[in-house]
């Protein structure tokens, strides 16, 4: 063997030991949660800790007349009942909004929505909280209720939002009607108008994304416990945002912040759901702090369901204008927003309407204009990223809808339609219509491997046979081939643009080397099942040459960790990812400074390699990561500060732009309107990849999600603004029976403005993954004249589809 | 509200304790007995996360009386390791299959794959995702679950294990 291939061995596997970047490494976290031994929120208990339920309104709309809760007070093991009266004089009955608004905590006068908080019962245990709940007595004016948003800004609609009625300058600008809260507008009007009105072709459709729920399987849930002798709060809780909670209780109850202890536990899925402040969190502080006992808040489900944060219900009126070749030659999208009774939006403060303006997708369109009006209803407050950035499940849905209703008025293949309007490589950076400077892509090369993958063309003819099949009634089934092809924007975001109440969206990550090597590094974000404590170790690991498994990674204490934003809109691995990257090479760099001391080198002299500094020329004259990390501690160079640690607060200079190509082939019965997915293919491109074991995991459980989404999930209300269907026993979560098989792929472009070129990925199959299932459903049935059919597609409405298009006679 | 005697055995170790009849056993458990590896994801019944063993069948626990559960011998999460603290072949499919993701369904999920296995120990997909029907899972969209539940029966041809707790 010569020297060469045993020096590259020797190398091989040092990279091996390290389980750092591009490896599948196992999970960290799973031995504890394989075992039981994860600790969620509900899993604490602390001594005297009492727990607390909400009485709800069974209006959508009413006057409160009276609230009695004497009866209540006097149950055996109530310990106290809180109501807006309580809380008024703390100044505590309204918290504010990540949007804002402000939002009853308890109800006041009025109730806005079904299920709204009016009471909070404490009680020694969980079953007395909830019988005692049943004996406060509040006397109700039913008030009639808006449901439809379209109805909100009629001339003769009821104000909603009393406490904010004359104040007609909101926290977006001017309001136009007391129950509107916002208009937003971005893109050239005048030139967009002007380009519709000379084009070839035009199309306009009213594009429903409707409302729906993130649902994690733990449910919103938080443990205040008060201090009264040092005045220390300690809140545990499903913080997605740990940091950013402590500064709004801090806002909100007077604390000062230094005081205030918020801790995230384990969290059982996050999914947009878990990042507001909601009404729970402040009466289980409010609580123990007048009871000066620890109070306990869980949330069962249906009020999960109906209260803590619904996503999407965007009414998106989408055009598209083009020549008859199938150039797009402009876009004009109008939104009405339905936001239910407060504006709650988790959005970064200047971005009422979340990123929607990335609606103009992966495709060069010259010319486009938004607007969106944002309304109050009778219907639960939220509008959360349900597993996408802000709002941009919303514009991928109206691109691509669009887009296939395009093709088909030009009658054009879809995929071909795509391919001629998409950013080519070479045009990245690339600065878009509305506003946003894609940082790059190769849409061509990632379009063209899904289409072979999936065998495109003979699809095309299998479709077609299909088609005549069922003309001459020899079959009852029809076949859709659903493709997307998106562009997210995550990793929200530079400071010049995305704040959060004031807060710029930094993330942050703090590395600590121990004298004997091992590591331990703590980050602004927040883990909710994405494997943190598994994949930040990886970065670390390569940057460094320390083994990931003599890491540990640390979140969601907000005393030891940095301040951060936490984690959603895909943010971890573009922002904290790169706060990790950037401390770990400022630990490498001292750690140079300190080997060439030691060593007796100039800096320059040496060469890194995989887990330690080389002299070049004289490879056996080298010092480890280890030999470092001592001598940093114990014999430093003189003048050098002991120790070996890094803190870095990231501010990223752009958003990252993970796109992908999605496939879906899909039979239906137009008998029953059962839809089966024959095959869905999902390419991701997500820059560098650190760990594809939990990227294709992501993968599988976006899609799924989106899979919900696109085929029955919602949260429906009839015309009185009942909460229809607020349990699992009729909002669709799909089973391991009716979940189709997921096929994964990538390419692989990185982010140039990013330290490692990642760009996250948690959320492309959801985004991807909506617009492909309704395309599927919608190119199924539109040989038959259907128009665009609205998701959800459930059976039931399939089966309506069949019904109106006379397929059942 | 007066309360009932009720005496049962979990994960091996013989309980006594007095509890009110309108008492859940998943609360029972949780609360009571310092279990929290069965969870509450729906309290309907149809999320599977509080799955228990309760006399060779697979429970929800939130739809069970403790008092119900008076005689029972009960295997929570926390009884499934091997004897000696190493990891069962199913727990080492879910980690080596990356079968999980936010953890909250796993207790449950691997409670329920436990028994699946044990009435069916050469299960085809079908037979797997059918049998896991009853429990939801919101992050790994099942696709890895499957894998881990064949992961373990492979492994378990090789060498079968004893039924936890007997
Ligand atoms: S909590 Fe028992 S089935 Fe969901
Ligand atoms: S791993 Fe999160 S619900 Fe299954």
């Amino acid at each position: 063997m010569n020297d060469q291939v045993k020096v590259d061995e020797d190398r091989a596997e040092r990279v091996e030991k390290l389980q750092g970047m591009g490896c599948k490494r196992k999970r960290v976290e799973d031995v504890r949660f394989t075992q039981g031994k994860g600790n969620y929120v509900d899993d604490l208990k602390l001594p005297g800790m009492v727990f607390g339920d909400f009485v709800r309104s069974p209006h959508a709309h009413a006057r409160i007349k009276s609230i009695d809760t004497s009866r209540a007070q006097a149950l055996p093991g109530v310990v106290a009942v809180l109501t807006a009266a309580d809380l008024k004089p703390l100044d505590l009955h309204y918290m504010p909004t990540l949007a804002g608004d402000v939002q009853a905590v308890l109800a006041e006068e009025k109730v806005l929505f079904q299920n709204q908080e009016v009471a909070f019962v404490i009680a020694e245990d969980r079953y007395i909280a909830s019988d005692a709940t049943e004996l406060v007595d509040v006397e109700y004016e039913a008030l009639p209720a808006i449901v439809d948003p379209f109805k909100s800004m009629d001339d003769d609609a009821p104000i909603l939002r009393e406490d904010i009625k004359d104040k007609m300058e909101g926290a977006h600008g001017p309001r136009k009607h007391p129950n509107h809260i916002f208009e937003w507008e971005i893109g050239d009007k005048e030139e967009t108008d002007k380009i519709f009105a000379e084009a070839d072709v035009t199309i306009k459709e009213m594009l429903v994304d409707h409302r729906t729920h993130p649902s994690p399987l733990e449910t919103c849930q938080s443990v205040a416990s008060f201090d009264k002798i040092t005045g220390d709060l300690t809140l545990w809780g499903t913080f997605q945002a740990p940091h950013v909670i402590r500064t709004v209780v801090s806002l909100i109850s007077k604390i000062p912040e230094h005081k205030i202890h918020v801790i995230a536990p384990d969290i059982g899925g996050g999914f947009g759901n878990k990042v507001g402040a909601y009404a729970g969190y402040v009466c289980s502080v409010v609580g123990s702090i007048v009871l000066g006992t620890p109070v306990k808040w869980v949330e069962d489900r249906m009020e999960n369901l109906s209260t803590t944060s619904f996503a999407r219900d965007y009414h998106m009126s989408t055009e598209l204008a083009a020549t008859n070749e199938g150039k797009i030659t402009a876009m004009r999208v109008h939104v009405i927003a339905d936001h239910g009774a407060f504006d709650a939006c988790a959005d970064p403060s200047k971005w009422p309407a979340g990123f929607m303006n990335i609606c103009t997708g992966s495709y060069d369109i010259p010319t486009a204009h938004l607007s969106v009006d944002g309304v109050y209803t009778n219907k639960a407050s939220g509008g959360v990223a349900y597993r996408c950035s802000f709002r941009v499940t919303e514009a991928v849905f109206a691109i691509e809808r669009a887009v296939e209703l395009l093709a088909q008025k030009l009658d054009m293949d879809a995929a071909e339609l795509r391919l001629k309007n998409f950013v080519k490589a070479e045009q990245f950076p690339y600065k878009s219509a509305l506003g946003w400077e894609y940082d790059s892509g190769d849409y061509h090369t990632a379009m063209n491997k899904a289409m072979e993958a999936i065998g495109y063309d003979d699809l095309r003819k299998e479709q077609a046979k299909k088609r005549e099949a069922f003309k001459k009634g020899k079959t009852r089934e029809i076949m859709g081939i659903g493709i997307s092809f998106f562009t997210e924007i995550v990793g929200a975001g530079p400071s010049k643009n995305c704040d959060i109440l004031g807060v710029a969206m930094f993330d942050s990550a703090e590395i600590r080397i121990h004298p004997t090597g091992s590591v331990i590094a703590r980050m602004g974000t927040k883990s909710q099942g994405q494997g943190h404590e598994t994949t930040y170790a990886q970065i670390i690991a390569t940057e460094i040459g320390i083994p990931a498994d003599d890491i540990t990674i640390e979140e969601g204490n907000t005393d030891t960790a940095p301040y951060g934003l936490g984690t959603y809109g895909s943010r971890s691995t573009p922002v904290a990812g790169a706060a990790t990257a950037v401390a770990a090479r400022k630990i490498r760099a001292k750690a140079q400074m300190i080997a060439a001391h030691t060593m007796e080198v100039h800096e320059g002299d040496l060469e890194w390699d995989v887990d330690r500094f080389r002299v070049k020329g004289l490879p056996e004259k080298a010092m480890t990561m280890q030999e470092i990390a001592w001598t940093a501690y114990n014999s430093p160079p003189p003048n050098m500060e002991p120790g070996l640690e890094a803190v870095n607060y990231y501010e990223p200079p752009n958003m990252t732009y993970p796109f992908g190509s999605y496939y879906c082939v899909m039979d239906i019965d137009v008998d029953t309107g059962v839809a089966k997915t024959r095959r869905f293919y999902a390419l991701d491109d997500c820059g560098t990849r650190i760990n594809p074991m939990i990227i294709e995991g992501q993968v599988h459980g976006g899609l799924t999600e989106a899979f919900a989404c696109a085929m029955g999930q919602e949260i429906r209300y009839d015309e009185m603004g009942n909460v229809m269907g607020a349990s699992f026993m009729d909002f669709f979560l799909p089973t391991a029976v009716e979940t189709p098989h997921w096929e994964t792929d990538f390419t692989v472009t990185p982010s140039p403005h990013h330290p490692i070129g990642a760009k996250g990925v948690g959320e492309s199959p959801h985004v991807g993954g909506v617009p492909c299932f309704s395309n599927a459903v919608n190119d199924a049935y539109s040989f038959l004249g259907a128009g665009h059919i609205q998701m959800p597609h459930d059976a039931w409405r399939l089966w309506q589809v069949g019904e109106r298009l006379g397929l059942h006679n | 509200m007066s309360k009932s005697h009720i005496e049962l055995t979990i994960n091996g170790k013989k309980v006594e304790a007095l509890v009110e009849p309108r008492t859940l056993l998943i609360h029972f458990l949780r609360e009571e007995q310092n279990i929290t590896g069965p969870h509450i994801g729906c309290d309907t019944g149809h999320c599977g996360a509080c799955t228990v063993e309760m006399d060779d069948m697979s429970v929800k626990s939130c739809m069970t009386f403790a008092v119900q559960a008076d005689g029972a011998n009960i295997t929570t999460i926390e009884g499934m390791a091997n004897p000696d603290g190493t990891l069962t072949a199913l727990q080492e499919g879910f980690r080596e299959m990356h079968g999980l993701q936010c953890g909250f369904c796993t207790p449950g999920m691997i409670t329920r794959a436990h028994r699946l296995l044990l009435e069916n120990p050469d299960p085809n997909e079908d037979e797997i995702r059918n049998g896991i029907a009853g429990n939801l899972c919101r992050c790994t969209g099942y696709v890895n679950i499957v894998r881990a539940i064949q992961y373990a029966a492979e492994k378990m041809k090789e060498s079968p294990v004893q039924e936890a707790a007997e």
